[in-house]
Formats: C-alpha cells, sequence, structure tokens
C-alpha cells in the first residue's frame, strides 16, 4: 500500500511537465471582441485589404451564429468578451536567423524538447514555431525552398502568397462551416501555410508546434496544406501549454487539400494542459479539422494522438471528391480525470471507387467521459465506395465512460460498408492477472495501452511513435493503484 | 519452502480460510481437494496475493520470507506462479510481448539484464513444445479467442517459461477434455524437479493420475481436516466428501 501511494505521489508531482510560463515582454490586444479586434489583428499582421475583408465577413457570420450543444461535452457557458484574442512578443528586431530568436523564447523550446536548430535531433524535421498569436520562426526554410516547397507561418503566406492563399483559404473549411471555425476565421492569429509542388516529394517531416504561454488568451491558428499534383507531404502537429486554473479557449482550422495522385499525411500529437486532478483548468480544444481529396487517386491520412485538453471536440474529416481516392483517420484519444473527448471523422464519399478507413481508439480512466462520433456518407455518385471503420472502447476504473456515435447515410447502393466496434476493460481481474506475472500496475498499464493502440501508432512517424508512447503512459499514471 | 501457520483470510466480511496450516517442501506436490466452497480458490489467491482477501491472523513464510508482506507482482518476482481457473484475456497484447515483459521484469528483480530477442524466442520455443503449443499462439492476444484448453495449456506455457517455485494450479483441469488434460499434466511433469514444488487443486481424483501427488488434503470448512497420499483421492472419488463431513461432525459434537 505504501509503495502504491509512493508511486501516485511521484505520478501527481510530474504528470504535466509542461506546464511552465515563458517571461517574454507581450503585447496584447484589448480584452473582449469587436469588429475593432479583428481589425487590430489585420493591421497587427500587416494584411491586405482583401484578408481584411474576409475576417470582418467572418466576423459578421459568427454574430449571427449560435453556439453548438449537440456534442457529448459539458462545461459552462464560454464569454467570448473576457478572452485576449492577440498575445505575442513586442518585436524589437526582425528575425532573419535562428540566432535573432530571444533566448527565453529559445530556452522554452529547449524545455518542451524540441529545441530551436537545424542540427542535431531535428535534423530530419523542418520546424515552425509557434507561440500564441505568432509564429517564432521557421528552420530548414531555405533548403525546402529549393524544391520549390513554400513552408512558412501563415501571416506571411498571406503577405507573400497572396494568390494561393486567396484560392484555397475557406475553400475546405467555409466562414461559415460552423460557429468556432466562424470565429477562427474572423481572428485567427497564426499558423502554417504548405505548399508543396507538382511531383515533388517533400523530403524531410514538416512539423508546426503549437505553445499557448500567454494567460487568458485564446489561441486561433490557422493551417493550411496544398499538396499539387503526385506530391507527398508527412506534417506533424505538436502542442502545449502552461497550467492555469482557468480554462483558455483553443479553436483552431485546419485545411488540407491533395490534388491528382497526391498525399498528405497528417499527424497530430495534442498534449494540451488537461486541467488539475480535481478538473480545474485546462484547455477548451475546439477544432475544425478537414482535408479534401481534390484529385484523382490521392489520399489523406489523418493520424491524432489526444492525451491532452479538460475537452476536446474536433472531427478531422476527408471529402473523398476525386475518383479512386483514399481518406485514413486513426485516432488515440485518451481522457483521465475529469477530461472529457468528444472525437471522431467523417468521411465523405463522393468519387467513384473511393475508400476510407477508420481506426479509433478511445481510452477512458478516472472521472472522464470519452466519445467516439463518426460519420460515414455515401453520395449518389460514388460508385463502390468502401468504408471500414473499427471503434474500439477501453475503461480503466469504473468512474468513467465511453460512448460510440456512428452515422452512416449511404445513397449508393454499390457501396460497401463494414463497422466493428468493441468495448473493453482494464480491471481488477486483469491487472491481477499481470501482477502474478510480475509486472506492476504501471507496467500492466503501459503494456495494455501500447498493445491496444498499435495499430494507430504505427502510423505515426518514428520520432512522434515513442514521443507518443510516453506520453500515454504519463497520462494515465496514477489512474491505477 | 512455503509455510502456512494459523492462516485466517475473510472476503467481504465472511470468513472462509480458518485456522489453515500446511508446510510444502522443496520438490512436493501436495494436492488440495474438497467440497464447492470450502476455500481452496481462496487459499490460491490469498498465497498469489489478491487485494481482495483479507488476512485475519497467521503467518506465510516462502523460502524464508514473509509472503503476507509482499505485494502480488513481488511474490511473483519471487517465484510464486498461479495458473488461473479462469485465465482473462489481454486484448492487444500477444502472448509473446507479455512473456517477454514477464520475463525481463523477472530477470530485473533478480539483477540481470533483459533478456536478448534471439535467447527469448529460442526459450519460447523450447518452452511451447512442452504444452504441445502451436506457434500461432504466441503472436495472437493474449488468450483472445483461446477455447478452455488453450487458456489451460497457455497458463501451463507461462509456468514453464518463468520457472517459478512455488506452482499453484487452480482447477487447472476444469473444462478440459481428456485430450487437453494429457496435455497439460504432461507439461507440468516436466517442470517437476527436486526444488520446484506444486499445490494443485483440484475437484477430481482424475488429474492426479497423471499429476501424481506425494501428498493429499482434503478441504472443508475452511481448513485441512484430512490428509494422507494418493490412495486418499482414490477414496474420495469412490466414496466421495460424505464420510469426511461425518468424520468432521463427531469431532465437533
Amino acid at each position: 500500500m505504501a509503495e502504491n501511494d509512493k508511486i501516485i505521489d511521484e505520478v501527481v508531482a510530474n504528470d504535466y511537465k509542461y506546464g511552465f510560463t515563458t517571461n517574454i515582454e507581450q503585447e496584447f490586444a484589448a480584452v473582449g471582441l469587436s469588429e475593432d479586434t479583428v481589425r487590430f489583428i489585420s493591421a497587427k499582421k500587416e494584411e491586405p485589404e482583401w484578408m481584411l475583408d474576409w475576417r470582418l465577413k467572418a466576423y459578421k457570420a459568427w454574430l449571427k451564429m449560435e453556439q453548438p450543444k449537440w456534442q457529448n461535452v459539458h462545461f459552462p457557458e464560454i464569454d467570448f468578451q473576457s478572452i485576449i484574442y492577440y498575445a505575442a512578443q513586442k518585436r524589437k528586431k526582425v528575425i532573419n536567423s535562428l540566432d535573432d530568436v530571444d533566448p527565453e523564447i529559445r530556452n522554452t523550446y529547449d524545455k518542451l524538447g524540441i529545441p530551436i536548430q537545424e542540427q542535431k535531433l531535428l535534423a530530419g524535421v523542418a520546424v515552425d514555431y509557434v507561440m500564441d498569436s505568432e509564429s517564432v520562426i521557421t528552420t530548414f526554410r531555405e533548403s525546402l525552398k529549393e524544391k520549390g516547397i513554400i513552408f512558412c507561418s501563415i501571416s506571411e503566406a498571406i503577405r507573400e502568397q497572396p494568390e494561393l492563399v486567396k484560392k484555397y483559404l475557406g475553400s475546405v473549411v467555409p466562414q461559415r462551416d460552423n460557429y468556432y471555425a466562424a470565429l477562427n476565421s474572423a481572428v485567427f492569429s497564426d499558423g502554417s501555410f504548405v505548399y508543396i509542388p507538382k511531383g515533388v516529394r517533400c523530403p524531410m517531416e514538416l512539423s508546426t508546434y503549437f505553445r499557448i504561454n500567454a494567460e487568458n488568451t485564446g489561441q486561433f491558428e490557422r493551417t493550411l496544406i496544398i499538396a499539387d499534383e503526385g506530391s507527398y507531404v508527412s506534417y506533424l502537429e505538436g502542442c502545449t501549454a502552461p497550467m492555469r486554473d482557468e480554462n483558455q479557449l483553443h479553436a483552431a482550422v485546419v485545411e488540407l487539400v491533395t490534388h491528382d495522385n497526391a498525399e498528405i499525411k497528417y499527424s497530430t500529437v495534442q498534449n494540451w494542459y488537461p486541467g488539475d486532478k480535481e478538473g480545474k483548468g485546462g484547455i477548451y480544444n475546439f477544432v475544425t479539422k478537414r482535408g479534401i481529396c481534390q484529385g484523382k487517386n490521392s489520399k489523406i491520412s489523418w493520424t491524432q494522438v489526444e492525451t491532452g485538453s479538460a475537452i476536446t471536440w474536433k472531427y478531422p474529416s476527408c471529402i473523398l471528391k476525386g475518383d479512386n481516392s483514399i481518406g485514413e483517420f486513426y485516432s488515440v484519444a485518451v481522457t483521465n480525470n475529469y477530461q472529457q473527448a468528444d472525437t471522431g471523422t467523417k468521411m465523405i464519399h463522393i468519387g467513384k471507387n473511393t475508400k476510407s478507413r477508420i481506426v479509433s481508439k478511445g481510452i477512458s480512466a478516472g472521472n472522464s467521459q470519452n466519445s467516439y462520433r463518426g460519420q460515414v456518407q455515401v453520395h449518389r455518385t460514388a460508385d463502390n465506395a468502401y468504408n471500414s471503420s473499427q471503434c474500439d472502447s477501453l475503461l480503466i476504473g469504473d468512474k468513467c465512460g465511453a460512448h460510440t456515435f456512428p452515422y452512416l447515410e449511404i445513397k449508393n447502393s454499390t457501396g460497401k460498408v463494414e463497422h466493428e466496434a468493441t468495448t473493453s476493460k482494464i480491471g481488477e481481474d486483469l491487472l491481477f492477472y499481470c501482477n502474478q506475472r510480475g509486472l506492476t500496475n504501471e507496467e500492466a498499464v503501459s503494456m495494455i495501452i501500447n498493445g491496444y493502440c498499435k495499430e494507430v501508432f504505427k502510423q505515426l512517424p518514428m520520432e512522434f511513435m515513442v514521443e507518443a508512447q510516453k506520453l500515454l503512459s504519463i497520462s494515465l499514471e496514477g489512474s491505477v493503484g | 519452502m512455503l509455510s502456512i501457520r494459523n492462516l485466517n483470510v475473510g472476503i467481504a466480511e465472511k470468513q472462509i480460510l480458518k485456522d489453515f496450516n500446511l508446510e510444502i517442501k522443496p520438490g512436493e506436490i501436495h494436492a488440495i481437494m474438497g467440497p464447492n466452497g470450502t476455500g481452496k480458490s481462496t487459499l490460491a489467491s490469498t498465497l498469489a496475493g489478491k487485494e481482495d482477501y483479507e488476512v485475519l491472523s497467521g503467518e506465510v513464510s516462502f523460502n524464508g520470507k514473509n509472503l503476507l508482506e509482499m505485494s502480488a507482482d513481488e511474490r511473483a518476482r519471487e517465484g510464486v506462479f498461479l495458473a488461473f481457473q479462469y485465465p482473462v484475456e489481454i486484448p492487444g497484447v500477444s502472448t509473446t510481448n507479455f512473456m517477454k515483459a514477464a520475463v525481463n521484469a523477472k530477470r530485473k528483480h533478480q539483477g540481470l539484464e533483459p533478456m536478448d530477442a534471439k535467447d527469448f524466442l529460442k526459450l519460447m520455443r523450447e518452452k511451447m513444445t512442452l504444452v504441445e503449443m502451436n506457434k500461432e499462439f504466441t503472436s495472437r492476444s493474449v488468450n483472445e479467442g483461446f477455447s478452455g484448453g488453450e487458456k489451460k495449456r497457455n497458463e501451463i506455457f507461462q509456468m514453464a517459461m518463468l520457472e517459478p517455485s512455488l506452482c499453484l494450479l487452480d482447477e487447472t483441469d476444469s473444462g478440459l477434455d481428456i485430450d487437453a488434460l494429457r496435455i497439460v499434466a504432461n507439461g507440468v511433469n516436466k517442470l517437476r524437479d527436486y526444488k520446484r514444488s506444486f499445490l494443485v487443486i483440484t475437484h477430481y481424483q482424475r488429474l492426479l493420475n497423471y499429476i501424481v501427488p506425494d501428498y493429499v488434503h482434503v478441504m472443508y470448512g475452511g481448513k485441512i481436516v484430512k490428509s494422507g497420499g494418493k490412495e486418499l483421492a482414490l477414496k474420495l472419488e469412490e466414496q466421495g466428501y460424505d464420510w469426511i463431513k461425518e468424520e468432521v461432525g463427531e469431532l465437533a459434537n
């Protein structure tokens, strides 16, 4: 018993190791949201007129929309007038090279384990570092440029690639798509922009690391990735935030576009601050992620490992418009303590011979609630569409909940849709069985979880896989004992 | 090597084991028989350290150490193995990975390095033949979709892998057809040596035709009421437990 207490104490002491804050001089927008806030953000970013108009249109649409209530999560009403919509480091000089980055910020990323550098550990990954509302720096830009690849912050793309941005921004997630997408369209601050030209296979992983630092601010990033004909890119996204007692809103939009024969592989390891053991604080992670397989034989694959956030609410989706296109969704969503997650995907089959695959692994522990919500639509035009869905839930302890909400809409009789769902439990009997073979509770849970998530983990790039396995063990430590 | 003295155990406010005593020496096989609900499985679970069972009083010394002070996983690493009556399924974890974790947990406890992959696979192959286990079982999730007989074979396979000094077999014969029974019993017999001890819990004498015990004990009302050699099991098979109950009744009066 004493041993168990010791383990739990250790766990409580170090469960969220990214919870520190960085002391840098920042400037903020005034608290609250109005047309002026939108103008302020646009001006700060030195945006052209068309972008401001686009934002204002979204803002006006948002004013008329209502917060959705259908999701299986519960939280107090958000006061949108108490949020700060822009926070960025006060710039003293223009950043031209890695050496120009503020030592405090550099130190922050060192502590997070993703040092701002182009050598050693991260030699194979180009990273866009985003803190609060601004991109700090993007590495490897020059070597990528040689291949015609554009990898920069979205703010920069708006200024320097207006034609591409105008063409694609909002083309997958329209401004009025949903309440939080409209809000994001009005006030989005930064995020990444990727363009892979025809026939180019991106030689390295592209990655964005999102960090919330400032207090009482919301983070609204916007990511846009375009893979032109015959190109390929693998993109990774990571996120953390300091531990705070208040809930912070994170409402991002991600849009992916693949043209003929192109492929985008998008991986997320989401580790926003989940709140404390009593459910105080934590990030509200309300995100719209959608990709369109515009061209024939194209492919979009989402892989997500969701361990953080007080509330996670997102459905990375694929619109399979091009004939023979493929959409994939691999997800591990973990909730512990008082976390809530309502996550899944939408696969919309429009083109002929389109295929989709859904593998969702939910893990609930503590007093948490974990829902899978997935929709498969087969349109009249989608001859020979094929979907296979597998939704598994794993419960640890008896105070948590797992829920599955599958929706199927089939309008073409040549389609084939397969759905499989299982629920299992790490109960006392299973733990005792493992104990009896010499494994501690922690070892047993870690082994069971990693086995359970194997199918999803193997989709992740190598560096992320190890990270994800560790992260999972950490988020579930103390859930038994 | 195992010495149980005046052990009293309860579960959910109900006392099951009452002043239970048993002494097992290295290399001995003890069989415990008795009617349903007399505490046979409670004894096995208590020795293995299942938390639901509350030790009210008594002592258990295992290889000179106080067994009752150890957690279930410590007892396992010290060499106590329980072949479960109802082995659980572990979805997503292959028998190979499960055994790798278990073998290495034990090695770590003994201050040894983890076993390298080649040696481990060799060990697996060697022990699989003991219970005539097909190679495909080891890549499947532990016990998932296994038949009753396959699960019990897997228990004996794991026992062989972990090389315990005390093997507790909790009704390993229940639900086995005669062929599976023979395979399981053969596996156990091959693991017999001069220092490994066995405590075999069973309802039926039939298992003891294959695993020949040194001692047979009859449990009734939470304690051993009669002990003898293997011929005692035969008598029970012929005459049932009523005569035991009568004897105990007379003693009580």
